[in-house]
Parts: C-alpha cells; structure tokens; sequence
C-alpha cells in the first residue's frame, strides 16, 4: 500500500518537556486516518507535527522522498500547498467574507483571473453545501457551517492531503455525523488522504480505516478499526467503554503538585 | 544569607533570560518585516495594495479629526503660555517664532506618535493577538501564506506613509491654533503673525520633524505587532498585550524621540 506520510521516531516537547515519546507510524494514501487519545495525550501537538508548524526535537516525517522537518520556510511552504487543514475552531479569517476565505489561498498562490477564481470558490462551497453564503461573514454563520467554510478552503487548492482537527468539536451530533460524510466524501470522490485527530468514538468507527491511539505522549495502538474493536489493551477498553482514568499520585508527587509554585 | 544571595541570582538570570529572548523575538520580528516590506517586492514578491490602501484609511484618515483637534488645542495652549512670559519682555511676537519651531520640530510629531500609538498600535496588537487566539495566524501558514508579509507590511508601509502626513496636518493646525489665539487674544496684526513665522522656521526644523515622524511610524508598528504575535492565551492576554502595546509604543517614541532630538542638536 503507498504511504503518503511515513513518521518515523518523532520526540517532540516544549520547554524541556517532552510530549511524543519516539511516535513511528505510517498514513497510508487514500484513507482516513485517525488519531485518538485523551486531552494530554499529544494529538494536537502530533498534527502541528505533520502541516509543518512545529519543528520536532528529533526524528523524521517522510513524504514524497523529503523529510518535513529538515525542509526550510520556502519548501515547507511548497508542501503546504499540497494539502488542506481545518482548525478545530475552523480558523477563518473574521475580516473576510466566505468567498474571500475560500478565494485566499487560490489568490496568494496563483496567477488566476477573478472570474475563474470566482467559478473556483462557488464549486468548493457547492461542494460542502454552502452555495449562497459566500457573501457572509464567518460571524453570521453556525458552528456546523463554519467548519463546512473552512473545510472548502482547505480544499481550495485541490491538495492531496487533508487534515481535520477535532472536526465535531462543539456540533450537535446530526450535523456532526453530516460532516462524517462530508469526510467520507472526500475520500471517495477525490481520493483524498485524510488525517483527523479526534476523541468522538461515534465519529471514529463511523470514518476511520486506520486508528492511531496516542496516550501520555505514546503510541499505544496502530491497526485497524476492527483491530481496535478487538484489543485487549486496557487502555483502549477503557477509552472504547468510556471509563475514565484514575490519576495515579505517590504522596510524594501530590506534596510535590500541591507545593509547587 | 547564601540562600537569599542564591535566589536574587537566579532572579537577575532569569529577568537577564527573559529580556534576551524578548530582543530575539524582536530582532527577528523586525529582520521579517524588513525582508517582506522591502526586499521581497524588489524580487519579484506581492505588493499587497487592497491592503495597504485599506490600512492608510484606518491608520490615517480615520485619525484627521482627532489629530487635528488636539493640535489646534495644543497650539492654542503653546501660544497661551508663551504669551504668559513674553509679554514680561514685551517681545508678544516671539509667540509665533516658538508656536512655529516647537510644533514644527517636536510636538507636531509627538503628539501624532502618542494618537497613533493609542488608535493603532493598539489595534495592530488586538487584531494579530485575536487572530493568533483563534488559530487564524497557524491557519495562514498552513496555506503557505506568510503572517508577516500578509499582516504587518501593509500596516508597516500605511505607516511609514500616513504618520509623516498625520504630522505636516498636525504641525500647519497648530501653527493655526497659536496664530488664533495670537490674533484674537493677545491682538497681533495677522499678516505680522504669519511673516514671523515664515522668518522663524527654516525647512531643517519641518524635515528633522519628519524624518521623527517616519521612524515613530515604523516603532508603533513594530511594538504593535510584536505585542500580538506573542499572544498565546485568549482573551485576557489580548487585553493585556494591547494595554502594554500602547505604554511600550509611547515609551519607546519618547526613547528615540530624545535620541533623534540630541542628534540633529549636535549635528545640524
């Protein structure tokens, strides 16, 4: 199976910190892939990882033959065109309108007339069912339709690679399980790679046909949705059950958390 | 003893630590928006004009009236307390002399700086700080779009340009203001007013105002912008990166207004 990203040993941390602990996996092309895991659990941090903007303390992230971390502002930037994010708060510009969103990247990174750029943008909002808002402004619109908007930016520049942060984060779960298919869709029709970091269970067995579960900063699973199902791991039973975790303190670390400044 | 004398070292590393990093942070700050303003459109980059017009329009046409209401009111003031000690040494005339030199070479630019540096230094660091809250500032790079030449060169080159105009407005309103005051208050002939303070000012003392004016523009800017790229809270930290915005600008202005002032004493 081709692989569009290869990571390979990643150790990642902020200020002596350290929050992947030597994560190596594969996202194979054409599929959606999962990351799950708790809050704390490094997700996020692992999706910086891949779109370039966070540099690891060490190990590689392989694509096309080149390895991300070693590419420099102008390559990583070449990269970037390549593929799509959604921000978990959809992350458009306030000060645009829709249209002008989505027309963003086009305009920034190509010569296009405006009439074509125009054809361009309705096609992506038709595509993710917001013909006939391209004039408002991300503040008029609903949670559910703002991530629709981000999503037809991120897929402006027809990139080959998408990636969505907590997508359902803070929809109800009709449009949440909309935006399921809105992924799928993607998948399917484009033959996209889908990279979505996630903790609804729902959602995950919905689209997902590679999991990844991330806990405490390691990789603790890597298989299959059927795989996953199946393990044995208390970890996952837990996170599949819904059983939350106790946290573990020594007295000496609760001396240590309770006294700290 | 040793305790204490251990803790105010670490004190003084950790102040040292933290003030090198915050001149890192602006050296690198200041070398983006120098490469992206200047160089980049020389080589081939976008020059973003939609931008930049829309920013003269908030960065300078917006501060007219304001600029021009305190100028008037502090060339009125400038004039009162001159008159004050002249008429001791019955030199009244003498009033627009130091209306015209003080505005012309000090005030017109100062007080500019401090109205820009209230109206948009402010509004540089609240907008880049909101944006980098709601992960707008990580969404424009994951575009390949890079923050400085999409958000701090169009504000930089509205600067650049409107703070210099804001000050000719505001150094020809107040010689206005004084010439006012002198005429009605203190009854000097108008035409005398004008012809004295067309002999006082020589065109040294409206360009060392000027050359002021452009680099208060570029530290407004610079101190606005760097405020709102260190966000990294929500809207509590906004709030507060836009408030220090605001002293350190005027600060700052004040800093180099004294370094500029010493400079063309000594060599002008």
């Amino acid at each position: 199976m081709e692989k569009a990203l290869i990571i390979k040993d990643l150790v990642a941390g902020y200020n002596n910190k350290i929050i992947l602990k030597k994560i190596s996996f594969d996202v194979p092309k054409g599929m959606i892939t999962a990351i799950v895991g708790g809050s704390g659990s490094g997700k996020s941090t692992i999706l910086k990882h891949l779109i370039g903007l966070l540099k690891p303390l060490s190990g590689e992230i392989i694509t096309k033959g080149y390895d991300l971390t070693k590419l420099d502002e102008k390559d990583l930037n070449k990269y970037r065109k390549s593929m799509g994010v959604l921000f978990q708060g959809s992350a458009l510009l306030n000060s645009l309108t829709i249209e002008e969103n989505v027309a963003l990247p086009i305009r920034e990174h190509s010569k296009l007339n405006e009439s074509t750029i125009k054809i361009m943008v309705k096609m992506k909002l038709d595509l993710v069912g917001l013909s006939g808002f391209g004039n408002f402004y991300p503040s008029q619109l609903s949670g559910g339709m703002k991530k629709r908007a981000g999503i037809a930016r991120a897929m402006a520049l027809d990139p080959e690679l998408i990636f969505f942060d907590e997508p359902q984060a803070g929809l109800d779960p009709i449009t949440a399980s909309g935006l399921d298919f809105l992924i799928m869709k993607l998948r399917d029709l484009f033959k996209m790679t889908v990279v979505v970091v996630t903790h609804e269970l729902h959602s995950l067995f919905t689209i997902a046909d590679k999991i990844i579960h991330l806990d405490k900063g390691e990789l603790i699973f890597d298989g299959t949705k059927e795989e996953f199902k199946r393990s044995e791991n208390p970890k996952i039973v837990n996170f599949i059950n819904r059983i939350p975790e106790e946290e573990n303190y020594c007295p000496e670390d609760y001396f240590n958390i309770l006294t700290a400044e | 003893m040793q305790q204490s004398v251990e803790n105010l070292v670490v004190f003084a590393g950790k102040k040292t630590l933290s003030f090198l990093n915050i001149v890192k942070e602006i050296s690198k700050l200041i070398n983006e928006v120098f490469y992206w303003t200047f160089i980049s459109p020389m080589i081939g980059g976008k020059i973003r004009f939609k931008s930049i017009f829309s920013e003269m329009v908030k960065v300078g046409y917006n501060s007219i009236l304001i600029v021009s209401v305190i100028s008037f009111f502090v060339g009125i003031i400038l004039a009162l307390q001159s008159a004050y000690q002249l008429k001791k040494v019955g030199a009244l005339i003498y009033i627009a002399n130091l209306v015209g030199v003080s505005l012309t070479r000090e005030l017109g630019p100062i007080i500019t700086a401090i109205i820009v540096a209230g109206r948009s230094g402010s509004s540089f660091a609240a907008e880049i700080g909101s944006m980098k809250a709601a992960e707008e500032i990580d969404a424009l790079k994951s575009m390949g779009i890079n923050p400085v030449s999409y958000l701090v060169s169009p504000k930089m080159i509205a600067m650049l340009i409107m703070v210099p105009c804001l000050t000719i407005l505001s150094d020809f309103i107040g010689i206005l203001g004084g010439f006012v005051l002198a005429i009605t208050a203190v009854n000097i002939h108008p035409f005398s007013y004008i012809q004295q303070t067309l002999n006082a000012l020589m065109v040294k003392d409206v360009i060392t105002g000027l050359v002021k004016a452009i680099s208060f523009g570029g530290i407004i800017t610079i101190v606005g912008t760097y405020h709102g790229f260190q966000v990294s809270g929500g809207a509590e930290e906004v709030g507060r990166r836009t408030t220090s915005s605001v002293v350190s600008s005027i600060f700052m202005v004040i800093v180099f207004d004294l370094f500029f002032t010493a400079l063309f004493y000594y060599f002008t």
